[in-house]
């Protein structure tokens, strides 16, 4: 990325996020003065504009900066958050990468014997038809009673959600190579694993990054979901988990681990836009 | 032009093959019956016909990408199969095919990397490759900032870099617009008698068959057959040749050739 276009992405950013912080206060102001109507109507707003509802942006960044209580010491809210939200990182990075190599293996499976992809890809569309919420506490479960750590747990179903685009994307950008690439490849008498890895994976990276991307993110998905279900004593779960038991009270919380959750999303996403842009971008925007 | 004794010298002979495509099933169909076809040393052969007429399928025989159903393919004396594994011819298709996640030179590099060759022999391979077509400069370049004609030269440096006794060449400039094709015929040419090797040519345009071939096949459609064969000697050829009558000759022969299969369709 050059740098001009690296600021105009940060400016863009920047821009949203005011224009969305404007649309929230100017929404709640109007619901304070028409008492939740839309104005000169009877009609109801589709959602109340009170403090509790929808607490003062202001509130919400301003918890981000005060201090939370943390069993026996006393830290910055955002300390707190990263602290949390370091533990799900991992706990999504693990699932991630097993995510990558158990959907590249299927893919590769698929592409070798065509009868495996006549046979695993219905069950691989319908393993994401299985609710999460319902497939999580049995693999929490299973590998508590295992005596693995909930870490184990937790990164599994991180994993459960990241094989599938990595594998439905691999096996189509492993199958992207035009006959005559292959001919090629064929007349060069080269093994199938040289054209593996050689013209059929290189080739296949414009399809992957794509869905390390969506991986990435639903990494992270899967992480906080497994914390909630399991009840993890640490990670951004356990935190949503606490803030919404407390949500009555302090609902400004509540929302500042959604950010924080969003923000760890936001911070994964780009480290596997950074290596996409190291892997195959970089080398394109030689002088032309 | 060397013409050797071709039954000492022999590049590749083809014996009644036959090739059907899902035999057995309601899609069968015959896309060569009964081509014999034999190619001396250093020659230049190139196979011109109607679309359909099976030219593409008869160099795919040769490169063993595909198999005759019935008869024969030898090779420099060898199954088709062997030559193959032995990597005794090169390939150019339509579409250059480079690998555009490869810099040219690495490109150029792909089958000797595939042969085991250390870097810094592929290193010196592939700069003479770019010599041998001219793009000396263009190494590091990726293949994308090429124009087209550039990238069917490198296309054609990687099936030679190997140094092949047969270049096989499926309608290699159909993709170029004319005066780059003209251009790259010139350099095919001199290419040719640098390096001695065979080229079997797969064209479907007049022109470029005449100029460019010692020898032209034509070929028949449903099922494939050779039609004719003609015998073309324009000697040294350079763009002057185009304008030359015996060119005009020459490509009459062959679209003659062509009238004639037309009218026995």
């Amino acid at each position: 990325m050059t740098k001009r276009k690296a600021f105009r992405t940060a400016f863009t950013v920047l821009v949203t996020l005011i224009l969305f912080v404007l649309l929230w206060e100017g929404y709640k102001w109007m619901g304070q003065q028409t008492d939740d109507h839309w104005p000169g109507t009877g009609f109801g707003l589709p959602v109340s504009t009170d403090d509790l509802t929808m607490p003062h942006s202001g509130d919400i960044f301003k918890e981000l900066t005060d201090e939370i209580r943390a069993g026996r010491e006393t830290l910055p809210m955002t300390v707190y958050l990263l602290k949390k939200a370091g533990f799900t990182f991992l706990e999504a990075a693990i699932g991630f990468s097993l995510g990558v190599i158990v959907g590249l293996m299927l893919a590769v499976f698929m592409l070798r014997w065509r009868f495996a992809e006549r046979g695993f890809l219905p069950w691989i569309n319908v393993s994401q038809t299985v609710p999460l919420i319902a497939l999580a506490p049995i693999v929490v479960t299973w590998a508590r009673l295992q005596g693995y750590p909930d870490m184990v747990g937790i990164s599994l179903i991180a994993t459960y959600l990241t094989f599938f685009p990595v594998a439905v994307s691999g096996l189509r950008g492993l199958q992207s190579p035009e006959s005559s690439d292959v001919e090629l490849m064929h007349s060069y008498a080269a093994s199938w694993t040289s054209t593996l890895v050689k013209l059929r994976l290189p080739a296949a990276r414009p399809f992957l990054f794509p869905a390390f991307k969506l991986a990435a993110t639903l990494s992270v998905v899967g992480a906080i979901v497994g914390e909630i279900s399991i009840g993890t004593k640490t990670g951004l779960g356990r935190a949503i988990l606490d803030f919404a038991q407390r949500y009555a009270v302090w609902p400004e919380r509540l929302y500042s681990s959604v950010i924080a959750a969003s923000l760890l999303g936001l911070f994964v996403f780009g480290l596997v836009n950074a290596a996409e842009w190291l892997v195959i971008k970089r080398g394109r925007e030689v002088a032309k | 032009m060397k013409k050797n004794n071709e039954t000492l010298d022999e590049a590749v002979s083809i014996r009644s093959a036959d090739k059907v495509f899902n035999p057995d099933s309601d899609d069968e169909v015959q896309a060569l019956s009964g081509i014999n076809l034999d190619i001396a040393s250093g020659d230049f052969i190139s196979l011109i016909g109607p679309s359909g007429c099976g030219k593409s399928t008869l160099l795919r025989l040769v490169a063993d990408l595909l198999s005759p159903t019935a008869g024969e393919v030898r090779v420099f004396g060898k199954t088709a199969n062997q030559a193959r594994l032995d990597q005794d011819y090169g390939m150019v298709f339509q579409h250059a095919g480079l690998f555009d996640w490869r810099k040219v030179s690495a490109n150029i590099e792909l089958p000797l990397e595939l042969k085991g060759w250390s870097k810094s022999e592929r290193k010196v391979r592939s700069k003479e490759m770019l010599e041998l077509v001219r793009l000396e400069e263009f190494g590091d370049h990726y293949p994308r900032q090429l124009s087209g004609g550039m990238q069917q030269r490198v296309s054609i440096a990687r099936a030679l870099s190997f140094e092949p006794r047969l270049l096989l060449m499926d309608e290699p400039f159909g993709a170029l617009d004319e005066m780059t094709r003209e251009h790259m015929q010139v350099e095919l040419l001199r290419i040719w008698r640098e390096t001695g090797t065979t080229v079997v040519f797969v064209t479907h345009s007049i022109p470029e068959a005449a100029f460019l071939s010692s020898r032209v096949v034509v070929l028949s459609p449903r099922p494939g057959k050779i039609h004719s064969e003609i015998e073309v000697n324009l000697g040294d050829r350079n763009d002057a040749t185009r304008e030359d009558p015996q060119f005009f000759q020459a490509t009459t022969e062959v679209r003659e050739a062509l009238r004639a299969v037309e009218a026995s369709e």
